[in-house]
């Protein structure tokens, strides 16, 4: 198979596999999680529940006002670089002709040097919270492989994406079917990984800040 | 697997729901929860990072409720809960946690693992594997009915006690009264003052009011050692208690877990809403401020600060309530820095004080609290459940510090 096979194959039959796992696995995992129910809460509430639980899901963004804790570094690293995941994913304009001819429309693109910027700023927050995550006393102690695999799966797609656009190393085909290849891993990975936290999340917090608001307590 | 293993992850198959699911699929280990948590603050050691004390629930849970769990499992590749690590989280999720609740608030994933912790409890003591003083606490709740082995003669010499003080009749089985109070072993055993306190308030506000014979003692030891069949049986009680003299208002006392117990896991528990209402002393006395009814004349002059219990502020609800009511009569308060929703716990909640063990542990992490004061120069910590009062108390003794510990109610009371 040499580059433009393999090329043809991570965009044709590749990610056919890579996404066919992903929606199903998500699917399975959601439902796993849905079904489980929760029992109704019999307890006369002193606030909303659901407008507090909404209230939450976005508030928890910034966890540490009302003097919880001390967000710092960690808190402003992993913002960078889910803002820069998300925008280079959605705005990039390779990215958005690859999601029209899936969603059958597309959208205006963001600038290239935008793009090349977020990307320096993903890539150098993420490493950044490696080396921190080897360095801190309970980020460290509570690391786990899978920890490592999710960061891995998610670093890839960000640094090969960056690679193929301003110094493809193995040739342009090569070096965008590796970018292609990371994003496919990336997202064969989300159900097996805590990356599934990008779903779950929202119950999470949705939940978190119901229970938490029907007492009265705005978090 | 032996059978006290079974039972205990029977038990944690039983209470695994969407919520812990949630919350397991969300963590991505990011370590919040430690900064929020005062063991590890004062302590530093990792161990003791609130998601961490949960990881024998996950374990069940990812093995029993998810298939890729389920599919690792059965290629041998994930090892199944065992008795010994339930013995060897013991510590950790008994001494060290105080269902503060802090890390709950602060999760950014919005894990909520004070939740998670307390249903893990369940699996625990379905094991037997929960600390004596718990265990103790538990039985003589069932079989004495009280946890401090308070029986109703005690009471009744408590409230002889209040009447020739006050002068006044402590109401016992009165069918028909507006209220029905309960109080805690603590307030019974360790500080016998409330009752003549709130009598004298009561009487002042003209409120029709009643203690039960059968349904007098507030605490809850099931919560706190994570027996939801010992904490039904001891809510049941005050329930029967409350629907025998048509009450229309239980009055929780001055304790964080018993309010925690009664108001938000007693309907659960039962398994039917509650025909009264159930509110915290705190919260009632600021109605009858409201309403015009609690008149207060003088002031406290002292330079004073309170202290919130977590299960009565973050877990309750109950903030503006107290400082309403020391505002009637203080007149140099200050607040610590971290405080309401976002208060340090006494280090003494969730049953962490009934636990011989964890005296050492308990006793270190009052730092945060001691730095807390330090940090205002109060001479008065006022609050609003025994235990905390009890924790401080001790805590300002083992660090000799100049401050005292008061009650508000019975502060208010002093002011009436």
């Amino acid at each position: 198979m040499n580059d433009a096979d393999f090329l043809l194959w991570v965009r044709g039959p590749g990610m056919i596999i890579a996404v066919a796992v992903f929606v199903f696995g998500v699917l399975v995992r959601f439902l796993e999680m849905w079904l489980l129910g929760k029992n109704v809460d019999l307890a006369e509430p002193k606030g909303a529940a659901f407008g507090a639980g909404v209230r939450t899901m976005f508030t928890r963004s910034a966890p540490c006002g009302e003097e919880m804790c001390d967000g710092g570094f960690v808190l402003f690293s992993s913002w960078a670089f889910h803002i820069a995941f998300v925008l280079i994913f959605l705005f990039l304009a390779p990215h958005i002709l690859f999601l029209k001819s899936i969603l059958g429309f597309g959208w205006p693109a963001l600038p290239k040097a935008l793009m090349t910027i977020l990307a320096i700023i993903g890539i150098i927050s993420m490493v950044a919270l490696l080396v921190h995550r080897f360095f801190h006393a309970v980020r460290n102690f509570l690391g786990k492989t899978v920890d490592y695999v999710a960061w891995t799966a998610t670093f890839l797609p960000l640094l090969t994406g960056y690679l193929a656009a301003h110094s493809p190393l193995f040739g342009y085909s090569m070096s965008l079917a590796l970018h292609i290849l990371s994003f496919e891993i990336f997202i064969v990975l989300i159900p097996f990984t805590k990356l599934m936290h990008m779903f779950t999340v929202w119950v999470a917090r949705y939940i978190n800040g119901a229970a938490f608001g029907r007492k009265g307590v705005a978090v | 697997m032996t059978t006290s293993l079974a039972q205990g992850v029977n038990a944690l198959v039983d209470v695994i729901d969407r919520p812990i699911a949630a919350f397991f699929n969300s963590c991505v280990h990011c370590g919040f929860c430690a900064e929020a948590c005062l063991f590890y603050t004062e302590t530093g050691d990792p161990r003791y990072t609130p998601i961490y004390k949960v990881e024998p629930l996950r374990k069940v849970w990812k093995q029993h409720f998810t298939v890729w769990g389920k599919f690792l499992h059965a290629l041998g590749l994930s090892k199944p809960l065992t008795i010994e690590e339930l013995r060897e989280w013991e510590p950790l999720v008994y001494d060290a946690c105080t269902l503060c609740g802090r890390c709950s608030a602060v999760c950014p994933l919005g894990n909520d693992v004070t939740y998670m912790i307390r249903k893990l409890r369940e699996g625990m003591v379905a094991a037997g594997v929960a600390p004596e003083g718990l265990k103790g606490a538990a039985y003589r709740s069932l079989t004495i009915g009280s946890p401090m082995k308070i029986t109703l003669q005690t009471l009744k010499a408590t409230m002889r006690d209040a009447e020739q003080q006050t002068g006044l009749t402590i109401p016992l089985d009165k069918e028909g009264a507006e209220l029905m109070l309960i109080l805690s072993s603590n307030e019974i055993g360790l500080y016998p003052e409330i009752l003549p306190a709130i009598a004298r308030i009561f009487d002042k506000a003209g409120v029709s009011w009643t203690l039960c014979s059968t349904a007098f003692e507030a605490t809850n030891a099931g919560i706190q050692i994570g027996s939801s069949d010992v904490a039904r049986t001891l809510v049941q009680r005050i329930v029967d208690g409350a629907e025998k003299l048509k009450v229309k208002t239980v009055i929780s006392p001055e304790c964080g877990h018993a309010y925690t117990a009664l108001r938000w896991d007693g309907p659960n528990l039962i398994g039917r809403p509650f025909p009264f209402k159930v509110l915290h002393i705190t919260e009632f006395l600021d109605q009858l401020r409201a309403a015009g009814k609690l008149k207060t004349s003088g002031h406290e002059s002292e330079r004073m600060t309170y202290h919130d219990p977590c299960q009565i502020a973050r877990r309750g609800g109950v903030v503006d309530a107290p400082r309403n009511l020391i505002d009637m009569i203080a007149d140099n308060y200050v607040e610590m820095e971290e405080t309401g929703i976002a208060n340090w716990c006494c280090g003494g909640g969730g049953g962490v004080s009934s636990i011989e063990r964890a005296d050492p542990l308990r006793r270190k992490v009052f730092s945060k609290k001691k730095s807390q004061l330090d940090a205002i120069k109060v001479t008065t910590v006022v609050t609003a459940c025994a235990n905390c009062r009890h924790m401080i108390e001790e805590g300002i003794e083992d660090n000799k510090m100049n401050v005292k510990v008061v009650s508000l109610t019975e502060m208010l009371a002093q002011h009436v």
